[in-house]
């Protein structure tokens, strides 16, 4: 009983926080209330048993991402009249449509009942360090070390991109 | 009684809400929130799933989403500091051209 009350109050945090990101005028609001998402989502997957992917959730999105986005938004210092300039599509109507459709389908299939392997007896797959570590350096040990490239990559080009605003201030 | 099925709908509805995001909006950091709201309802289904198969491969599928995602997002804000000092602006519409 506790859980069900606790998962709809945190789904509707989390539905809440997320309309609102897209929603709001402010970039500042938006990104603060996609923090507010990121931590339901963090307590959600407590619920799920992923205590290291929770940990990590905050860590990495709460204080990385969010926090690079907070640094973007400061360096780039947006006036009121430049965000208003922006606006938003002129056929929002449409992609708002289309977004519900698409939820409604989402909510229509996913809802229909799965094979029976999830019963409250069932205990969740142990999510802790020990575990993580070992899947993650024995069956996905390529994919592990392809992450390393890709963050390579990511460095390079974000260097390439500086280095040439430089050059052409 | 919480079943994986309210967790699916969780995490389509709120994908949805970030391609809703997406169409919508035309400032391009608002296109990059959006992209992690659409993440992160990919990571509930696959810890969700991980939860139902008792299986710890789905966690690790979201330890590699969110490097995926650190990756893209700083291309992505580096994107936009570049668009914001050359082009004067943020839509997404205005940077059109692929060089000039």
């Amino acid at each position: 009983m506790a859980e069900t009350i606790a998962f709809y109050l945190i789904a509707a945090v989390a539905l809440g926080a997320a309309l609102t990101v897209i929603m709001s005028r402010q970039p500042v609001y938006s990104v603060l209330c996609l923090l507010v998402t990121m931590f339901a989502l963090a307590i959600l997957f407590m619920m799920l048993g992923a205590y290291v992917v929770a940990a990590l959730q905050i860590l990495l999105y709460a204080g990385a991402v969010l926090v690079l986005f907070l640094f973007v938004l400061m360096l780039l210092n947006l006036s009121p009249e430049q965000l208003r300039r922006v606006g938003s599509f002129r056929w929002r109507w449409l992609g708002m449509l289309m977004a519900g459709l698409l939820g409604g389908q989402f909510a229509r299939l996913l809802s229909r009942p799965a094979p029976a392997l999830w019963t409250s007896g069932n205990p969740p797959p142990s999510g802790t360090v020990a575990e993580l570590g070992r899947a993650l350096f024995t069956t996905y040990l390529l994919p592990f070390e392809l992450t390393s490239f890709l963050m390579l990559a990511a460095i390079i080009g974000a260097v390439t991109l500086a280095r040439g605003l430089r050059k052409s201030d | 009684m919480i079943t994986l099925q309210h967790y699916l709908v969780l995490s389509g509805l709120l994908f949805a809400i970030g391609l809703a995001g997406i169409l919508t909006r035309r400032n391009i950091l608002f296109l990059l929130l959006s992209i992690e709201l659409m993440f992160n309802a990919a990571n509930l289904l696959f810890v969700a799933y991980a939860r139902m198969w008792q299986d710890v491969g789905g966690q690790v599928m979201v330890l590699f989403i969110i490097t995926v995602a650190a990756a893209e997002v700083t291309v992505g804000l580096a994107i936009a500091i570049l668009m914001s000092r050359q082009l004067r602006s943020l839509n997404a519409d205005e940077a059109h051209a692929l060089k000039w």
